[in-house]
């Protein structure tokens, strides 16, 4: 009850502020730029005014602004009521919001002062929605399906506007709807305007429902490409409309099939050369990193407005644009404008959505736009429905006799369910000439109805036809690194058997293009230090390194400090159970280690038996005298560089914008972020490929003894039942010591002997496991750290290989 | 198609019932295979090994070890051949056959195990029922091998993580003194579950003959 007071204050606020909106833009407040008009009301003043009230000066961005603000607050309220979005999907309830501000304003002006026009349509909302489309399409999915998203995208629309136009004009001829002013060309123009599936709704909704991927980009890939599609028809029939019945001969037909192919394919190259365009840019945006996502966005745009000034397909330039350019930037920009992107592309495609579908509801609250023609509307209706399935079916059934995979009849129902028209259509409505199409009005009006009910009905029917025919649902997709190695396995056993066996297929293609792509275009266009790093399984093996130290940090950060990994019953759990459990585990590990290991005992981790090897991947032949100096020196290290520091000593390390200095609260922000830098910084030159920055400390060797006495001083003051854990607890927080430089896999492996050596002192700390090349003996450990664990599918190999030598580690000081 | 042919289509009848590739197919993938063995009965390692096309693939090796490995035959054989005849590499190509409208839900699930099995054994070099982390790791090194300055660290460091991952989710409750031996053959099928196999383990056997359009169009 409490929730939904607090919600109907948010809706009484933007009410008001609806009210506010238009009642004081009057009569002139059209979204469009109206502040010419002068207006010198107030010029007659004599002295110096101390406020003045400028309304018109500001009025245009204001409003704009405002609406913006409207909007999200409708989303905000929209969504926070998550079992009414469950019923009916997002868009929908924004098209009945702006039923409802609609309403208010035509109340409060008497006539509809906002409504969606093209220009704000095509040049502000639209081209983001697609670029972000573009931009996170899956390439591989697409094109591997590209056949078929083309035979839906090209001759379905063609198939939709042809059949809706032909029909109506059959039933107009009929008299099925009375006297209407509409001719054939009307009626095939009227057709190719609605005739496409569109990109926003569909994709809103479809969000929502998550039916299996193939399904997906085929509704998500056919919506986009048809955009060109109609677009084209649209043209076309525009000009034989103005053109008129009787000049219409051979020869414009063939211009416009041919002019199709142009705008079509000369938009995808548009898009394409942008899309080039930007991953060269972002080649050398070393120096500006802050800007260098701004690049994305203004070259998209530049695309998008390019194709449309040499009246090419806009949409499909964008499309292709983002499409382009979504690998090489990924790779070519910091990974911090690479989010960045991400966000502030999902930010505005979403707002824009949300733009759209408030404006499409205002925009029927408009008595000017209803015209009401029965047979007309509901023929429509009736014919897109019916010609949609159709069409679906019947180039499914083409379809399947060349497919691999068949596409399912239920997916098929799907499809053609799935059919929304939006806001495009609506957009080409508005755009049609009134001189020369007489109906205009009841052509927008019945676009507008046919958007609602598309949208509205269907799309709050999707959902339960989805889970009644039992669509086969997108597997819920936690990356695995093991299904990523297979899947890259697969891709080489298929192009090998097709090798094989003497065939061209599309394996074969795949592979012809990605070396190409290999050799040549990433060549041009990436950044030459990353592009030895990108193999696919290595990113998503340094994405679950990511996930899993996050997940580790947070449940650091939730149990207060990170010594949880320490605690007492680990521990205590351990050491009963040593003396069995590794007398069992060593053979294992021995034989292990022996075949491809240095022997060091460094990093012994089991003192106890002195013939089992011990590993370090640094050092090699050390004798046993150095070693033990070696070791005392780093343990003297490890415990002061990785205790934890009043936040005084180490200012000069963080970035003055940081969080104030306050040791009590902040101890575990402080934790966290350290913890993370380090983190991060290892992973990020892990990425790179070359050895993590060295964090040699600053204290020489006098000073190092020191605070060691210190270190111990303190230790000696706590319990003693484990010394080497105490210590580490003196500074009260600790980072795991183990934890911090080792993460990285390559760190141990890249440093070249004589390299080590001199860097033992710095940060010589057990190597990782995965360092280490050895599978730890996770089951033991696994088990224990189950409840570590945020999620039980990726691993957190980290928690364990640390663990592990953690606990050996002081168990083996235990010993001494 | 003369009368030599007739009589090999008939041979071919018994194939077609048990690799469930088309007369066509197999007659296509019978001249594939006398050209690869250069007109032998049998066709040896280095005749795969010598696949132009083939040179720039990282699991060649495996790929072509597939082939003679008896445990793809369905035969419940295991060894190596050293050398294959048509039989024999009609059976392994058929792991590959697309799924059709037709297949019911146990005939994919068959097909499935079919080529998951076939899968397993890739990565199975010893035929000792699971992949040990030595295997996996032969594996994923030379998958990673042809992708740049990944080092052979690297991609030990992936194959131990991804074989950490099986194991967590294989065995999560794992006594303490156990030790995670290898992947076997159920918890191979539990990992890939998400990878639709059925749908995705398979190319285009062509009806039509590419090769000898070609040819035909050379000669005459």
């Amino acid at each position: 009850m409490y929730r939904f007071g607090f919600v109907r204050l948010w809706l009484l606020g933007s009410v008001l502020l609806i009210f506010l909106t238009s009642a004081v833009t009057g009569n002139n407040g059209d979204l469009a730029l109206s502040n010419q008009e002068s207006h010198q009301s107030e010029s007659n003043v004599t002295g110096i005014p101390i406020v003045k009230f400028k309304w018109l000066h500001v009025e245009s961005p204001y409003i704009i602004a405002l609406w913006i603000l409207v909007a999200g607050l409708g989303k905000l309220v929209i969504e926070s009521n998550h079992h009414v979005t469950s019923v009916i999907p997002e868009s929908a309830l924004l098209i009945c919001f702006g039923f409802i501000l609609g309403g208010i304003i035509w109340g409060a002006d008497k006539v509809q002062t906002f409504t969606l026009t093209p220009v704000v349509f095509f040049f502000y909302l639209l081209p983001q929605v697609i670029l972000d489309a573009g931009y996170s399409m899956p390439n591989k999915l697409f094109f591997s399906n590209m056949g078929a998203i083309l035979v839906y995208a090209v001759i379905g629309t063609c198939w939709n506007a042809a059949s809706l136009g032909l029909s109506l004009w059959g039933c107009h001829m009929g008299g099925a709807m009375g006297d209407l002013d509409i001719g054939l060309l009307q009626y095939l123009l009227f057709g190719s305007l609605i005739a496409a599936v569109d990109p926003v709704a569909v994709i809103a909704v479809f969000e929502q429902v998550h039916v299996n991927e193939v399904l997906f980009i085929l509704v998500f890939g056919e919506s986009l490409l048809n955009d060109g599609v109609t677009v084209v028809l649209f043209n076309v029939f525009e000009a034989f409309v103005s053109l008129g019945g009787s000049q219409i001969d051979a020869v414009e037909i063939i211009k416009g099939i041919i002019s199709f192919f142009v705008v079509a394919f000369g938009g995808s190259l548009v898009g394409f050369v942008f899309g080039l365009l930007i991953s060269l840019v972002t080649r050398c945006t070393k120096n500006i990193q802050i800007i260098e996502a701004g690049f994305v966005f203004v070259l998209g745009y530049l695309s998008y407005l390019t194709a449309e000034m040499l009246s090419l397909s806009a949409i499909l330039a964008i499309v292709f644009c983002g499409m382009c350019c979504q690998k090489y930037i990924n790779a070519n920009m910091d990974e911090r404008s690479v989010t960045t992107v991400r966000f502030v592309m999902k930010l505005l495609a979403n707002g824009s959505e949300t733009i759209i579908f408030v404006f499409l509801g205002i925009s029927a609250i408009d008595k000017g736009i209803w015209v009401w023609n029965t047979g007309f509307i509901l023929l429509t209706l009736f014919f897109i429905f019916v010609y949609r399935f159709i069409g679906v079916f019947f180039l499914t059934w083409i379809l399947n006799k060349f497919r691999l995979v068949p596409i399912e009849f239920i997916d098929q129902v799907i499809m053609g369910y799935g059919g929304l028209r939006g806001a495009v259509a609506y957009g080409l409505a508005t755009l049609l000439d009134e001189e020369k199409i007489k109906e205009k009005n009841l052509m927008v009006c019945t676009t507008l109805i046919v958007v609602y009910f598309t949208v509205i009905i269907q799309g709050i029917t999707m959902k339960p036809l989805v889970n009644w025919l039992k669509v086969k649902k997108a597997a819920v997709a936690e990356v695995s690194l093991v299904e990523k190695v297979q899947d890259k396995v697969f891709d080489h056993l298929l192009v090998a058997i097709e090798d094989i066996s003497g065939q061209i297929g599309h394996n074969y293609m795949r592979d012809k293009w990605n070396n190409f792509e290999k050799n040549w275009m990433s060549r041009i266009l990436m950044k030459p230090s990353v592009r030895k790093n990108r193999d696919y399984v290595f990113k998503v093996f340094h994405q679950l390194n990511l996930k899993d130290a996050m997940s580790y940090v947070a449940e650091g950060e939730r149990r207060g400090s990170l010594e949880f990994i320490r605690n007492e019953t680990a521990l205590v759990n351990f050491k009963k159970k040593f003396d069995d459990e590794y007398s069992e585990i060593m053979p294992d590990i021995t034989a292990d280690m022996s075949d491809d290991q240095e022997i060091n005992s460094l990093n012994c981790f089991c003192c106890r038996r002195d013939p089992v090897p011990c590993v370090s991947l640094e050092m090699h032949k050390q004798t046993m005298n150095g070693v033990r100096e070696t070791e005392d020196i780093n343990s003297h290290h490890l415990l002061q560089q990785h205790l934890y520091k009043g936040r005084k000593q180490h200012r000069h390390r963080y970035s003055r914008t940081h969080f104030d200095v306050n040791k009590d609260e902040s101890e575990v922000q402080e934790i966290f972020q350290r913890t993370m830098r380090s983190r991060l910084e290892s992973f990020k030159s892990t990425k790179m490929g070359v050895a993590p920055p060295k964090t040699i400390s600053k204290h020489t060797k006098k000073d190092q003894q020191q605070k060691f006495s210190e270190a111990s001083e303190s230790a000696s003051g706590c319990d003693t039942s484990f010394p080497m854990r105490v210590t580490y607890r003196a500074g009260a927080g600790i980072e795991n010591p183990a934890f911090m430089p080792d993460l990285d896999p390559m760190s141990a492996v890249q440093i070249p002997p004589w390299l080590a050596e001199a860097e033992l002192d710095s940060d010589m700390v057990a190597p990782s496991e995965r360092a280490q090349g050895r599978l730890p003996w996770t089951p033991s450990n696994l088990r224990r750290l189950a409840p570590l664990r945020l999620s039980t599918h990726s691993t957190d190999s980290f928690v364990i290989a640390d663990t592990s030598i953690n606990t050996l580690r002081s168990h083996e000081n235990n010993q001494k | 198609m003369g009368a030599s042919q007739t009589r090999s289509v008939h041979k071919y009848q018994d194939l077609v019932d048990r690799t469930g590739f088309s007369l066509e197919q197999i007659k296509n993938l019978h001249k594939r295979f006398q050209h690869l063995s250069g007109n032998e009965e049998t066709i040896s390692k280095e005749n795969l090994d010598r696949i132009p096309a083939l040179a720039n693939n990282p699991i060649k090796k495996q790929i072509v070890y597939a082939f003679f490995d008896k445990r793809n035959q369905h035969q419940d054989e295991v060894g190596s051949f050293e050398e294959i005849g048509f039989e024999q590499f009609l059976m392994v190509m058929s792991h590959f056959r697309p799924p059709t409208l037709k297949t019911t839900e146990e005939e994919k699930e068959a097909l499935r195990k079919e080529k998951l099995r076939f899968l397993f054994n890739m990565h199975d070099t010893d035929n000792d029922g699971t992949i040990t982390l030595e295997e996996y790791r032969k594996v994923v090194e030379e998958l990673l091998s042809k992708s740049g300055a990944m080092g052979l660290e690297a991609a030990k460091a992936i194959a131990d993580a991804a074989m950490l991952e099986v194991a967590s989710t294989n065995v999560p409750h794992m006594a303490p003194d156990d030790f995670y031996e290898g992947i076997t053959f159920e918890h191979f099928e539990q990992i890939l579950k998400g990878l639709e196999m059925e749908s995705r383990m398979h190319i285009r056997f062509l009806d039509v003959d590419t090769t000898t359009m070609r040819c035909g169009k050379s000669t005459s």
